[in-house]
């Protein structure tokens, strides 16, 4: 981290605008930059051996979370043959959680894979939001905003899970939509989100990350060929709050292997920085344009006056 | 039953322990002190609770094979065995007695950061119920359906938006 914030530091140099400057002052900016995610906090770790897709958790998150009457019933398993432009279902602003089936030639029987947000340690969504709509709670939740949220989607494409979604109930009043890890009902006081509560199987399992992490150690080195041998979260993208285990390799169940092992928002610094440049000039630029304007006015008003005399 | 037995057996066990070879397994439990039935209950709400024909399932399966240590046969799993190779039959057999409802709770998660406690990762009642069924089922072609075993209430129906609280018809389409 201290190497990209000094590369920062130089950006702001080069780049010298004094708005600039004066926005990489603000000390929210200042924290997001330096932002290291919270040891401490909690997560689920989510074993996809256990798994038998009874979409349970799909429905108890859409209670829990108030989100729209579904199209089919929670326990009608035809969403599994859904494909939609060529993909499997995603989360959507109706859905915070979505579980899929794959078909694993080696196994005598599918996987089923639960998605939502992770929860990143050192979230992507929140590093590259300009307005600080996102936060990353002490108990490990990653929350938004949505009252201060411009709709500019620059979250939707730094997360590395394809995770924030939009809703438009009016064109002035964009809203993010993400699994919040049930923060304003369970998590803040301390209970386990609905979908956890919600699972048969304890395929979700709620606690605090480190702990998490030795489970799923000890899960592995306990019953060997059950696993393979790595807990996914646990170092990608800086590590995520949300980890999984799995029977087989996790590309094969629909995981992207191929993100990095450093928080995303390291690689794109550069680009965002220049973000709050432009949007704090911009109401100079504005303010310029404006006054360009109003003089041309009334240097045209002073032009007729001085006709009429 | 089992208390009167277990004194017994020690009365046995002490009167001719010298002279007699006491088979081990003298000291586990037998089938036959197992109850016909269990009504497995405590956590319903969606769905109904199960009425569980012990009897029958003992031709399936071991004891240990749900009652891990407890019932004082030997152990099957390695890890298990680590410890409770010889710890004989428990005072406590039923899946209540250890695999908690509140797993989940914070008490429960702060008890786990106890340095030398080695089951950091113990199901809770309904995983434990849920993990033992499912997974002999799926081997020995038992029942794996949720309404194989259960009946859905009608909470059952509100939460799956399904029966009588399936989605509206106009609406299906309208995705
Ligand atoms: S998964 Fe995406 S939305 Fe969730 S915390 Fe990480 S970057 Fe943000
Ligand atoms: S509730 Fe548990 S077992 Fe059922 S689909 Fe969700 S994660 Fe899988």
């Amino acid at each position: 981290m201290k190497k990209t914030v000094s590369r920062r530091n130089l950006l702001k140099g080069g780049l010298a605008g004094t708005a600039a400057i004066a926005v990489m002052k603000n000390n929210e900016t200042q924290a997001a930059q330096t932002f290291e995610g919270y040891p401490e906090g909690m997560g689920v770790l989510v074993d996809l051996t256990r798994c038998v897709g009874c979409r349970s958790c799909e429905a108890a998150c859409n209670k829990e979370q108030g989100l729209p009457e579904p199209a089919k019933p929670f326990d009608d398993y035809s969403v599994f043959d859904e494909i939609k432009h060529g993909q499997k279902r995603r989360t959507d602003e109706t859905a915070y959680t979505i579980v899929n089936k794959y078909d694993i030639p080696e196994l005598d029987h599918p996987l089923f894979r639960k998605v939502q947000c992770n929860h990143c340690q050192e979230p992507a969504c929140l590093t590259s939001c300009f307005v600080n709509a996102y936060t990353k709670t002490p108990e490990g939740a990653v929350i938004y905003n949505s009252k201060v949220c411009v709709g500019c989607r620059t979250c939707m494409i730094a997360c590395p899970f394809y995770i924030p979604t939009f809703k438009y109930s009016s064109a002035f009043n964009p809203r993010i939509m993400k699994c919040i890890f049930c923060y304003d009902t369970r998590l803040k006081d301390g209970k386990p989100p609905a979908c956890v509560e919600a699972c048969p199987q304890e395929a979700l399992t709620f606690g605090r990350r480190n702990d998490l992490i030795n489970m799923g150690r000890q899960r592995i080195r306990e019953t060997p060929g059950k696993y393979v041998e790595h807990i996914y979260g646990e170092t990608e993208v800086g590590g995520t709050a949300w980890m999984y285990l799995s029977s087989v390799s996790f590309d094969k169940v629909g995981f992207d292997t191929h993100v990095p092992k450093e928080p995303i928002l390291n690689s794109v610094k550069e680009f965002l920085a220049i973000v709050p440049m432009v949007l704090t000039i911009w109401p100079g630029l504005f303010a310029g344009f404006h006054l360009l304007a109003t003089r041309k006015e009334k240097i045209k008003e002073q032009e007729e006056k001085e006709e009429q005399v | 039953m089992r208390t009167r037995k277990r004194i017994i057996q020690t009365a046995f066990a002490l009167a001719f322990g010298g002279i007699l070879i006491i088979p081990t397994h003298g000291w586990s439990m037998d089938a036959e002190d197992a109850p016909e039935s269990v009504t497995i209950d405590s956590l319903a709400n969606l769905y109904t609770g199960v009425e569980f024909n012990h009897a029958m399932h003992v031709e399936y399966a071991s004891c240990q094979e749900c009652h891990h240590h407890t019932t004082g046969g030997a152990v099957v799993n390695p890890n298990c065995a680590r410890c409770h190779r010889n710890s004989g039959e428990a005072d406590e057999v039923t899946c209540t007695g250890c695999h908690a409802t509140n797993r989940f709770s914070e008490t429960y998660i702060r008890a786990l950061e106890a340095p030398e406690l080695y089951h950091i990762d113990k199901p809770g009642l309904k995983g434990a119920y849920h993990l033992n069924c499912v997974s002999c089922h799926e081997t020995t072609s038992g029942p794996t359906g949720c309404l194989d075993c259960h009946t859905m209430t009608e909470s059952g129906e509100k939460m799956f938006n399904t029966g009588s609280h399936s989605p509206a018809k106009g609406q299906q389409s309208g995705h």
